[in-house]
Order: C-alpha cells, then structure tokens, then sequence
C-alpha cells in the first residue's frame, strides 16, 4: 500500500487547493469568516480524502473500500442541505432578503464544488500513479480548469444597465416610464427623490428578457446592492423599501432603491457583476414554438 | 416577494362623506397638514406604508 502514499498525498493535496482557491469570502461576507471557513475546508479536505483514496483502491481490486467511497460520496448531498437550512435562517433577519432562488443557488454551489474537490483528488492521484511529475502536471492543469471555468454567467452578459430618472406624477412614483408604486407621504416623497436611485436594466434579447422576469433574479439583484452599498432602510419602512417592478410590454426592467451613497457609477458596477442564477436561466429562443 | 397581501388598516381623510366605515378604523382630519401629520403618525406606529388615493384621502396598508 505504501506504493500508494505519495500519489494519494499528492491528490489530497491538490484537491484540497482546489478547495481554497474555490472558497472566496468576498463582500457578500458568506461564509462567515472564520467559521464557516473552517467548515467548509474540512469538508473540502475529506472529499479531497474520499476522491484519492478511490483510485488504489480500484487498482488494488478492492471492491468493498469502493463500494464504501462511493457511499461516502453520496453524504455531500447533505452539504447542500446545510447551507439551506442555514440561509434560510439567516435570511429571515435580512432587511433586503435574498431570497430562496438565490439562496437555492449558493447551496447547490457548494454541493458542487464539493464533487469538483473530489474529482480533482481522483484524476490526480491517477496519474500520480503513473507517474510522480505526470501527476504534478495533472493537478495543475485541473486546478486552472477549476479556477478559470467554475463562474457562471453575470448581469452584463445577458442586459445593458443604464440610469432611470426617479419622478413622482401626484403620488405615484416612475422610473423613466415604468410605473413603481404610489407613495401617499409628503415626507416620504422628499426622501425618495432627494436619495433613491432608479436603474433601468434592458435584456439584450428574448432569453435574457424572460430570465430577468423571474422574481428570484431580481430579489437577487437587489440584495447584491443593498450588501454592497448599503440601504437607507430599517425594519418597519417599508415605503422605502427596494422593489423592481417589469414592462411587460418589453421586459425591461426598473429597479428603484435607496442605497447609502446616492451614485449610480456605483450601483451600475454592483449591478454588472451580479450572477445570473442558474434557476433563472430560461433558453426561449432554442424552443420549438412552430415559428 | 412571493405571496404579497395588502391589507388596508387605517384609512385618513378630509372628506367624511367619501368614506363608509368597512374594517379600517377612519380619521377625520381638517386640512391636508393635519393628513399628512396623522398619516406618518400611522405609519411609524403601525410599521405600514401610506397610499395616495386621491388629494382628500390616504390610506395606510400593511403589506
């Protein structure tokens, strides 16, 4: 078996940085740092665990140690469970939510990254098998693949933003055109226009039209400004609280919120970066619609 | 977002006669100072928002 021990070291190894260098704590501040760090390293490092120790076992013809690695395996599942539940919790205190979808999302990010570690570990120790420098090779290159395609898609791929001018006709409050809602308070008027910001998002074609039209794409949007940016919000405002509201006419969509700082150069360069989630992908243009 | 219900709980105005007592309580006010003052009064009591229904009337809805 102590043939074994450096390619297993070796996939432990490089699972695990595959692990690191997927675990980012930007500035939406999940996982907390530095406990939900710790949590999900280890967890990182058993999968890195599970994924090397499969390829001797295979090459030893152990089929019971497989059978058992490939139940291992199936326990991740229960990573996404766990962050669930644990955003969910979190999200009830959110004052702008984030919402399932989103929250939906993240968790099945984490699951996967979880089978990413593991695969990284077994191709690895594969080739370290063969070879002590073929394995290096192969670690590296999977690493850069790790690295370079784990994102998916963001904001400014799918819409253009542009600034939408916040006016107010009697009480009822416009984006540019599109209708938000209607604000009975004086006060809350002058609030509203001397610092909200209005957004204007414009899908670029019939695919990005009908996944923006999903609530939790929008809710997400929300919440990545009002993370990064702040709000002018407490709990009991709800006049002031951020809302998106569609032309269902042409899917843009109008975002109206008050974030700390009133600038739209900022909220433009949140908004662009913001990931489109995988739920609120929808393909229309690839369908059969008999045209 | 999901599940959105509007409930109007108070409702303020000028004009008593536009208003028929359904549910929500009714304040008579004077002027539109006194119901713009009693409508804010509302709504930070009442952790609601206030709508314009016309220049007479607001209501306060609980969302």
């Amino acid at each position: 078996m102590s043939d074994y021990l450096l390619p297993v070291v070796m996939g432990v190894v490089f699972g695990f940085s595959a692990r690191l260098l997927l675990l980012r704590t930007d500035f939406r501040q999940y996982p907390t740092y530095p406990t939900g760090q710790i949590i999900h390293l280890s967890f990182g490092f058993i999968a890195a665990f599970i994924g090397a120790v499969a390829t001797p076992a295979v090459l030893e013809s152990d089929w019971t140690a497989v059978t058992f690695l490939g139940l291992a395996a199936t326990q991740f599942r229960e990573v996404r469970k766990m962050e669930r539940e644990s955003l969910q919790n979190i999200d009830a205190f959110e004052l702008v939510k984030r919402g399932i979808p989103f929250i939906e999302g993240m968790a099945q990010a984490f699951e996967s990254r979880n089978y990413l570690v593991m695969f990284t570990a077994l191709i690895t120790t594969l080739c370290a098998v063969y070879s002590f420098w073929l394995g290096i090779i192969g670690g590296i290159v999977l690493l850069l693949i790790v690295k370079f395609r784990k994102s998916g898609k963001v904001l400014q791929e799918i819409a253009d933003v542009s600034e939408g001018e916040i006016r107010f006709e009697g009480a009822t409050l416009f984006v540019d055109d599109i209708l938000i809602k209607n604000v009975g308070l004086a006060d809350t008027r002058k609030i509203i226009t001397d610092k909200a910001v209005g957004v204007i998002v414009t899908p670029r074609n019939q695919n990005g039209i009908v996944t923006l039209s999903y609530l939790g794409q929008r809710q997400a949007m929300l919440h990545h400004i009002a993370t990064v940016l702040g709000s002018y919000l407490d709990s009991g405002e709800p006049a002031l609280v951020p809302m998106t509201k569609r032309d269902m006419a042409d899917g843009r969509i109008a975002l109206f919120m008050l974030p700390s700082e009133k600038d739209f150069h900022q909220v433009r360069a949140v908004l662009e970066q913001v990931p489109i989630l995988d739920s609120a992908i929808r393909m229309p243009k690839e369908a059969h619609k008999g045209k | 977002m999901e599940n959105q219900h509007a409930e109007i709980v108070a409702v303020v105005t000028m004009k008593r006669e536009n208003v028929v007592a359904g549910g929500a309580t009714i304040f008579i006010v004077k002027d539109p100072q006194e119901l713009q003052i009693t409508a804010l009064t509302l709504e930070k009591v009442l952790d609601a928002t206030s709508h314009e229904i016309d220049a007479d009337t607001l209501i306060v809805v609980a969302h």
